[in-house]
């Protein structure tokens, strides 16, 4: 046994996987530490805030304030507010107006405002242009010249009760703020998805619901396939025959089909991750079944199991100790698949809207089946949906990655 | 022992009609074909025949491993019963076996111990104090020329295959059955280690006084070791009767072919008659 | 003096285990054979029977290394060749081997005449397929095998059938060496008993030059080889004729080697069957003295320090013991 496992740990292919899935064990384990809460917890009111670190605009107002004179501070603002369609529009009206742009690149933004300056006329009347677009060009214009001179905003109060406003201060172009004096920052570093959660939080909670379907799954099939596959293997004739005419029934059913009925019939009230993942289990014993069979089938007549009988000892005892050890490593690397293809089946059943109950706890493939039913693949949130789909391959890359290991481990035939 | 003289011994185990079939319809294949047999007490039967001759089917039919498709097995004379579990204990007590392939008749994840002990429980001494036990122990391994302290928390395939065979007969010197049927026991294993395990397996019949059933392929072997030699060929005996009238005189074309084609070393080997 | 085809001098090749510790399966082997003679090598499981039997080809591929001495057949030294040079210019031509499982490796899906093009265009390229083919069947012919298994595919013939095509087709350029490792060990009695005239056909019309067969059934090898060698942990424990070696061995093991054979003929059953207790040493570090000398019961002190050297009896006769053969005579002389 020891040396079973020293060897185990010799291939490669074997540490590599598990390595990759401890990881994501360790991080599952960790990150609730330091960020600790309900991953359904629904902070953003809008939908799909971009990763990145948020600071409360209201609490910076009140932080103290150093005064900084940045040479390039307008160049970056302006930068930063000139969107893509206002620089497209920019472009749009130098075309209007005859105006060479060959060899200006858009997102130049020092060069696009200096012939912005140089040419922009607001007398100007290109032809073909409406009224209400000229008087967008003119806005666009005044944003652009506001950048650049030297205003402040003016802060106001307003007593709720009298409705008036006063002035409590003002903040000028040159203030800034120590990030660590501001009381509120929150960094989403996979931003929130369509109900405002952060996804990374929910990501991981999760990998975690999701590996424990996997799991689930993987046991109630390798159980329910060792059973089958040992009885039938070992009794042989009729019972034989009675549990292979089942397997082969089952067999022939996509299971795939099989699941999604069953899903269905379910009903949303019915359907918690747990009662998911035994619908799968049921759905994927028919291959473990067949090969613990045949495997069965060649151990039940080497001597050692007749030397068994020979000995008084009982089927049960038989099985227990003289068939179940040789194939024990065999029904681990199978249940290592089932576990990786339980996953996969839940992400599927997910994705068409047959998953686990919504309102209780995420898993990769409700992430995706969000993701989707709120065009995230569309606008462009590749947050929401792009992690999940990376976290779902690396779990079965790095559970298959372990079966070949151990395929190679107790294979002889593929030991170099 | 004289040929008349053990014809005056009981019966031990015999058979009338002995068949199995496998399979069924067009698929049957005939392993053993209505084959009787009369083992005496004390008598060392030898079975020849080649690969697929039905030999090793006949010796698990005589086991009680698989069933027999046709025809009676007597155990001491009366009809064997192993209908049930209890029955086929109290046979199993009256017959063991050793097999072939010692690297596949022990199960590589129970120690030694285990299977020796298995064999003091069987014959009833499971209530026994461990010290006793022990004693016990060593002493079949001492029979067999193994030292228990060395054996003790090891596993059967750290042994080489000549200690594996001798354990499995200090597993028989344990169980004293009455019959021992050995499925080529020595086919295995090394020349040199053969003689110690033959010489072992005729201690262990003078010791306890049993039946040995030898199943070989090697006529040489049966020849030197046995009261009365039994050939098969395709599920039938073709002839029986002590060596000296099988192997000195067969009578059986099947017999004649069989002793010609094996090469010997003081006639020569006619190589013109294949 | 008949011409040398085969000589080894001082072979040694080892395995090297997944742990990197070496095991000399074969150490400083000397044996010549003369053409148009035979021998035959005996020795118990793991004595290096079958790993000379692979050396003695020059093709080695891991965990079996070459480690020193020479290999000449009929002149050429073919020993510490590269690999691929052994494939194109050794196998086949010079040296062929044969070993227990040979039948199993026919592809079923290839007919018998395909493996022999496969064969000869290895080594001729330039040749018609044609030609071939009429040459595989006179080939077929002379050896008594039927010409129509050409056409036939490797599962419609029986085992023994199979093994002897696999011999046909190995041999078809006929090489100068056979090296046979147990061809007919597998086989029921009377297909042992056509491998074994075939092969004594083959030597008989000069297709090969000299044999070596092996195999732990020394009946067998008393009745195919001239000489016979017996192994004994990696070395060569005695080696002379056969007659010799069965009826008058002069080694204490090979003695109880002879004395374990048991043939179906008058008096065997007064035989007395001599058992040798123990196992042989682990090559991974063998003893310094005589390699037999903890199993052998007259072994004096001085036998398991000494590296005993060979000894040349005359006649072929050679031995590996510590006592002079007129001690050893006297010895089992008071044994009987």
């Amino acid at each position: 046994m020891k040396n079973t496992l020293k060897q185990v740990f010799h291939s490669g292919k074997f540490v590599a996987g598990f390595g990759i899935l401890v990881f994501i064990l360790l991080l599952m384990l960790i990150y609730p530490l330091f960020n600790p809460g309900n991953p359904l917890e629904r902070i953003g009111v809008g939908t799909f805030a971009a990763p990145g670190t948020y600071v409360s605009v209201y609490d910076s107002i009140s932080a103290e304030k150093e005064i900084l004179r940045l040479s390039d501070a307008d160049d970056k603002r302006l930068a930063q507010m000139m969107s893509m369609e206002d620089r497209v529009s920019m472009i749009a009206w130098f075309t209007a107006m005859d105006i060479d742009v060959t060899g200006l690149d858009m997102n130049d933004t020092d060069a696009l405002l200096e012939m912005w300056r140089a040419n922009y006329d607001d007398s100007a009347r290109p032809a073909g242009m409406t009224k209400s677009k000229r008087n967008f060009y003119a806005r666009l214009n005044n944003t652009i010249n506001d950048a650049s001179t030297a205003e402040a905003l003016s802060v106001t109060e307003v007593d709720l009760a009298t409705g008036e406003a006063t002035d409590v201060g003002q903040i000028g172009k040159t203030d800034y703020v120590n990030i660590n004096a501001v009381a509120n920052v929150k960094t989403l570093p996979l931003g929130t998805d369509n109900f405002g959660r952060d996804v990374l939080k929910e990501l991981v909670s999760a990998c975690g619901t999701s590996l424990m379907i996997g799991v689930i799954a993987g046991i109630v099939a390798t159980i329910i396939g060792l059973m089958l596959g040992l009885l039938a293997g070992y009794l042989g004739g009729v019972v034989d025959d009675i549990i292979m005419f089942v397997t082969n029934i089952f067999t022939v059913i996509p299971s795939f089909v099989l699941l999604i009925l069953i899903s269905y019939s379910l009903g949303q009230d019915q359907r918690g991750a747990s009662t998911v993942a035994v619908v799968i289990g049921l759905t994927s014993w028919v291959w473990t079944t067949r090969s613990v069979r045949s495997q069965v089938i060649s151990l039940r007549n080497r001597d050692h199991v007749n030397l068994s009988k020979l000995s008084g000892h009982s089927v049960m005892k038989i099985i227990m100790k003289d068939i179940l050890p040789y194939i024990a490593s065999y029904v681990v690397m199978a249940f290592i698949l089932q576990v990786s293809s339980g996953i996969l089946a839940e992400a599927q059943l997910s994705l068409l809207g047959l998953g686990p109950k919504t309102t209780e706890v995420p898993t990769l493939g409700l992430m995706m089946n969000w993701a989707m039913l709120y065009s995230a693949h569309l606008n462009g949130s590749w947050w929401a949906y792009f992690p999940v789909i990376l976290t779902i391959a690396l779990i079965s890359f790095s559970l298959n990655l372990m079966n070949t290991g151990l395929d190679q481990v107790f294979n002889p035939t593929l030991r170099d | 022992m004289t040929n008349d003289a053990l014809k005056e011994r009981p019966l031990c185990l015999s058979g009338k009609g002995v068949t199995k079939v496998f399979g069924s319809g067009d698929k049957a294949t005939v392993a053993v074909d209505h084959v009787d047999f009369e083992f005496r007490e004390g008598e060392l039967i030898s079975i020849v025949g080649e690969s697929g001759s039905g030999k090793t089917t006949l010796s698990k039919m005589l086991l009680g491993l698989i069933s027999v498709t046709e025809g009676e097995v007597f155990f001491q004379g009366k009809p064997r019963d192993i209908s049930n579990r209890k029955k086929r204990l109290e046979y199993w007590k009256g017959i063991q076996a050793i097999f072939q392939d010692p690297f596949s008749s022990f199960n590589v994840f129970s120690k030694i111990d285990a299977v020796l002990l298995d064999c003091i429980r069987m014959r009833g001494g499971g209530h026994l104090s461990k010290e006793k036990k022990i004693e016990m122990m060593t002493e079949a391994c001492g029979f067999v020329n193994l030292k228990y302290e060395e054996l003790t928390n090891k596993y059967p395939f750290e042994l080489s295959g000549g200690q594996m065979q001798r354990l499995m007969i200090a597993r028989i010197f344990l169980l004293k059955p009455k019959i021992l049927l050995a499925d080529e026991p020595t086919s295995m294993i090394d020349a040199c280690s053969r003689a110690t395990i033959l010489d072992m397996l005729m201690n262990l019949r003078d010791e306890i006084g049993m039946t040995i059933i030898f199943i070989t392929h090697d006529i040489g072997l049966a020849y030197y070791i046995s009261d009365s030699v039994y050939i098969m060929e395709h599920g039938k005996f073709v002839e029986k009767g002590t060596p000296d009238e099988v192997i000195l005189t067969p009578q059986a074309e099947y017999t004649k072919r069989l002793i010609s084609d094996v090469p010997k070393i003081h006639e020569p080997w006619d190589l013109s008659t294949v | 003096m008949s011409k040398t085809i085969l000589e080894v001098k001082d072979l040694t090749t080892k395995y090297i285990t997944r742990f990197g510790e070496d095991v000399y399966a074969v150490d400083h082997v000397s044996l010549k054979i003369e053409e148009g003679k035979s021998l035959g090598i005996a020795g118990e499981s793991g004595c290096g029977k079958s790993t000379l039997a692979l050396s003695l080809m020059g093709y080695y591929f891991a965990p079996l290394h070459y480690t020193s001495g020479e290999i000449i057949i009929d002149g050429k030294n073919i020993s510490g060749l590269d690999p691929d040079a052994v494939r194109k210019d050794i196998l086949g031509t010079e040296v062929a081997y044969i070993p227990q499982a040979a039948m199993n490796a026919l592809n079923p899906t290839r007919k018998i005449y395909k493996f022999i093009e496969d064969v000869v265009l290895a080594h001729q390229p330039k040749r018609n397929k044609k030609e071939i083919y009429e040459m595989a069947k006179s080939r077929f012919a002379e050896l008594g095998l039927p010409v129509s298994a050409l056409d036939k595919h490797a599962v419609e013939l029986s085992g023994g059938m199979k093994q002897r095509v696999v011999i046909a087709i190995s041999t078809i350029l006929s090489p100068k060496v056979l090296i046979a490792d147990e061809p007919s060990s597998a086989l029921d009695v009377t297909s042992q008993k056509m491998v074994i005239k075939m092969l004594r056909d083959m030597m008989d019309r000069g297709f090969i030059k000299a044999m070596i067969f092996i195999t732990h059934e020394l009946p067998l090898l008393y009745n195919v080889t001239d000489d016979i060698m017996v192994m004994y942990a990696g070395q060569i424990v005695e080696q002379g004729s056969a007659k010799e070696m069965v009826f008058d061995p002069i080694h204490p093991y090979s003695r109880g080697l002879m004395q374990s054979i048991l043939v179906p003929e008058e008096g065997t059953r007064d035989n007395k069957l001599a058992a040798i207790p123990g196992t042989p040493p682990n090559l991974k570090n063998p003893p310094k003295g005589c390699r037999f000398a903890a199993r052998c019961k007259y072994a004096v002190p001085q036998c398991h320090f000494n590296a005993i050297p060979m000894i040349e009896a005359g006649d072929g006769r050679r031995f590996r013991c510590g006592h002079s053969i007129q001690n050893l005579r006297e010895v089992y002389e008071n044994d009987k």
